[in-house]
């Protein structure tokens, strides 16, 4: 009962080969939302999933410009250089970006908080939803990967969602080959996850092949933060340190960036990608396990999160 | 990176890596029970391979602790839903990752009981290999040959034996032979299959990942070795070109000011389910029969001399041919059939039973078509492999040959020469849920 993690000596080497595959079952998928479905969107939230969505979103349509607009859940307790890096990149690739806030699902009373400073990630599925009603899209492209998570493990590429935004885990339609069925009656709409099989080097390897741009917050930097538990927890006006904490100046980076109130650093003196694969290839930890305010209330966290809507 | 507000095609010509066996990525599926130590040997691969993570491992060691066990039960690191570690039970297929220095692996994990055939044949339907585990106690039985059949329909043709336990008989040999051996000789009767038998115990971790210096007569290869040496589906490549059209390009190239050096660029994209692809090669249009040759052949802004099977690419041709989405590119000399009857194997997905009356949407590569059940022609007993006149309704879990009445023809090729042109799912018109899958014979 006393297994010691194993020490990862047997590094992997970044195989352009298996990138490519990984690269062109992505691109396949995004093509086919973009032949069968009526009105798809991307999820867009500046995290490094997404980025590389983005990107293969690019590959995929090139040389027409990106077929689907862009559409960011604003939690409104976002770093505002994550903002800010979003709409740059949705004018450098030249995409519609529709922003929706959690703050007005709160302000119209669809979404209400416990406390004020509650973390706001999980009523992102209202906002969602409610999105998804007003522009009417069939189809939202995802980044969410298999490897992330166990409740993910188990979530198909082309993933059926009633009205509620539900997913059913037992009721999911079975997928087999490449050939992913798109279709839904109305009042549903499918979550797409072209990159369900990257696992997280996979996508540090393909931002390092493809050189694409990240913010700056995953790269490491000084940031304040108090310890709680084995966690360090960023002082932010969102999250301030309790009375009695020692607030640290140390060198961190993110490994998931998100809602500020759910996403933590880790210590790293990581600078660039490189470094970065270096340290994900040694590292002893998942990236929710180490990193996810929320995944840690339970084991079932995420799943039930899902079956409300979340994505 | 580059991202242009004017697409162009300026770009440097690169010549992509041919592609040499094995190759970095291998997708095999495990057939077995829990009994049979499934959930142990996929843990073991994992743990052993460093891809278990420290708070993934305290948290199935705390659970395994709570509940009173003596070793980890490694099925937590599988089961993710709830109700699945309520239950013990493993609910659907789930889908691990892990890598070695070699190769990155993804294996499908099917659960071994309930909805047992549609399970497999949805993890099957991606792999390269399947791993058929047999408990050295047991033998070979009944599920063993399910799964070796299953295996065989999806079209896996690298199997590995894995006979487990083997520390409860004391690596005996002569156990481990008659297993290996009255294995070999019910795969033989399925077709061509390459079979590697390996003797290992799950729990020990002996002949997983690690060499076993116990078992002195065996001189095959481990488990992890077996896994990262074989080739993967590389027969993608020999076979002759098939590129289903997912859709067609078309945007002018220039800044749009001057009528006279603006030019109207026209592409097709797609994957290659087979073959390969040149800029030169003369390739030849299904339905219409038209032949042109290819002038380009792109990756986003990466020109490229030649691709190869299961590449993404978009490719310009040196004529205008009225080509769209469901049309395939294929290779004139050996080109697919068009047909609109099909005979094929179908597995019934569904809890609603067929309706032997009853229209069908079949989806096939990019195309999409009506389809009737012209003919049950028989009901395949998956534990005797009889085959049985079909008098009851097809429910879950069915595996039927059939006959399909197509209203537009398909280009299709038999499933043992390819598995993209050959495979096919059928969608009920209302629900539109995924309702059964085929191979065409």
């Amino acid at each position: 009962m006393t297994l010691q993690s194993k020490d990862l000596s047997n590094l992997p080497h970044p195989s352009a080969d298996h990138l490519d595959l990984l690269e062109a079952e992505a691109l396949f998928i995004l093509r086919e939302v973009a032949a069968e479905c009526r009105l798809p969107v991307l999820l867009y939230s500046g995290g490094k999933d997404s980025a590389v969505l983005l990107h293969l979103a690019y590959k995929a349509f090139h040389p027409e410009r990106i077929g689907f607009a862009l559409l960011h859940i604003d939690t409104g307790h976002n770093y505002d250089e994550v903002i800010a890096y979003r709409d740059r990149m949705a004018e450098r690739y030249d995409c519609q970006l529709h922003v929706r806030n959690v703050e007005d699902s709160i302000r119209k009373g669809s979404v209400r908080l416990r406390h004020q400073l509650e973390s706001r990630n999980a009523h992102q599925s209202v906002t969602l939803m409610e999105a998804i009603a007003e522009f009417g899209f069939d189809a939202c492209l995802g980044g969410a990967r298999r490897d992330e998570e166990k409740a993910r493990a188990k979530e198909r590429i082309v993933s059926v969602r009633d009205e509620f935004g539900q997913w059913e885990p037992k009721n999911q339609r079975p997928e087999l080959w490449s050939l992913y069925n798109t279709r839904v009656v109305p009042g549903n709409h499918v979550r797409v996850f072209p990159i369900s099989n990257w696992t997280e080097l996979d996508v540090w390897q393909y931002i390092q092949r493809e050189d694409i741009e990240l913010p700056g917050l995953y790269f490491s930097h000084l940031r304040d933060i108090v310890r709680r538990g084995d966690i360090l927890v960023p002082v932010t006006h969102l999250t301030p340190a309790n009375h009695g904490e020692t607030v640290e100046t140390i060198s961190c980076r993110f490994r998931t960036v998100g809602d500020i109130s759910c996403t933590a650093p880790v210590a790293s003196t990581a600078t660039t990608v490189a470094d970065i694969i270096a340290e994900t290839t040694q590292c002893l930890l998942t990236e929710r396990g180490a990193t996810r305010l929320d995944d840690r209330a339970s084991d079932g966290a995420m799943e039930q999160r899902k079956k409300e809507g979340y994505f | 990176m580059n991202v242009l507000a004017h697409p162009s095609l300026d770009t440097e010509t690169i010549e992509l890596a041919p592609n040499h066996s094995p190759s970095g990525l291998l997708r095999f599926i495990t057939a077995g029970s829990v009994d049979d130590g499934k959930s142990t040997l996929i843990g073991r691969l994992l743990y052993d391979t460093g891809n278990v993570a420290a708070d993934q491992l305290a948290s199935i060691q705390a659970t395994s602790q709570k509940r009173g066990l003596a070793a980890i039960d490694w099925s937590l690191l599988t089961d993710g839903l709830i109700a699945e570690r309520e239950q013990g039970i493993t609910i659907d297929v789930a889908y691990r990752y892990f890598s070695t220095a070699r190769r990155k692996f993804i294996i499908g994990d099917a659960p071994g009981h309930e909805q047992y055939t549609r399970n497999m044949v949805t993890a099957a339907s991606s792999a390269d290999l399947a791993i058929i585990l047999v408990d050295a106690r047991k033998g070979v039985i009944t599920q063993t040959r399910r799964h070796a059949y299953l295996a065989h329909l999806l079209g896996i043709r690298e199997l590995v034996l894995a006979v487990n336990k083997m520390d409860l008989v004391d690596w005996q040999p002569s156990i481990y032979q008659a297993i290996v051996d009255e294995f070999n000789a019910f795969v033989g009767q399925l077709g061509r299959h390459h079979v590697q038998a390996i003797p290992l115990s799950a729990l020990n971790g002996t002949n997983v990942a690690t060499h076993a210096e116990a078992i002195p007569w065996y001189d095959g290869p481990s488990l992890l070795e077996h896994l990262e040496t074989i080739p993967s589906r590389r027969d993608a490549d020999q076979a002759p070109l098939r590129l289903p059209v997912q859709r067609v390009v078309r945007v002018m190239m220039g800044n749009g000011a001057n009528d006279a050096t603006d030019v109207e660029f026209r592409g097709y994209q797609g994957t290659l389910a087979s073959g390969h692809l040149h800029v030169g090669d003369e390739v030849e249009v299904m339905p219409s029969g038209q032949r042109a040759r290819v002038t380009h052949l792109n990756i986003a802004d990466r020109a490229l001399q030649k691709v190869s099977a299961d590449r993404s690419v978009v490719v310009s041709l040196d004529r205008e041919i009225d080509i769209s989405r469901g049309d395939m590119l294929s290779d004139p000399i050996h080109p697919p059939c068009a047909i609109k009857v099909i005979t094929a194997d179908v597995c019934w997905l569904s809890e609603q039973p067929l309706q032997a009356q009853g229209r069908y949407l079949i989806k096939h590569t990019t195309r999409t078509v009506n389809a009737l059940f012209d003919d049950l022609s028989y009901r395949v007993d998956v534990n005797t492999l009889a085959h049985e006149a079909v008098h009851e309704k097809t429910v879950m879990n069915d595996i039927l040959r059939v006959r399909l009445k197509l209203q537009q023809p398909l280009f299709v090729d038999s499933y043992a020469d390819n598995r993209t042109t050959g495979s096919f799912i059928v969608i009920d018109p209302v629900s539109f849920h995924t309702v059964a899958a085929g191979v065409i014979i």
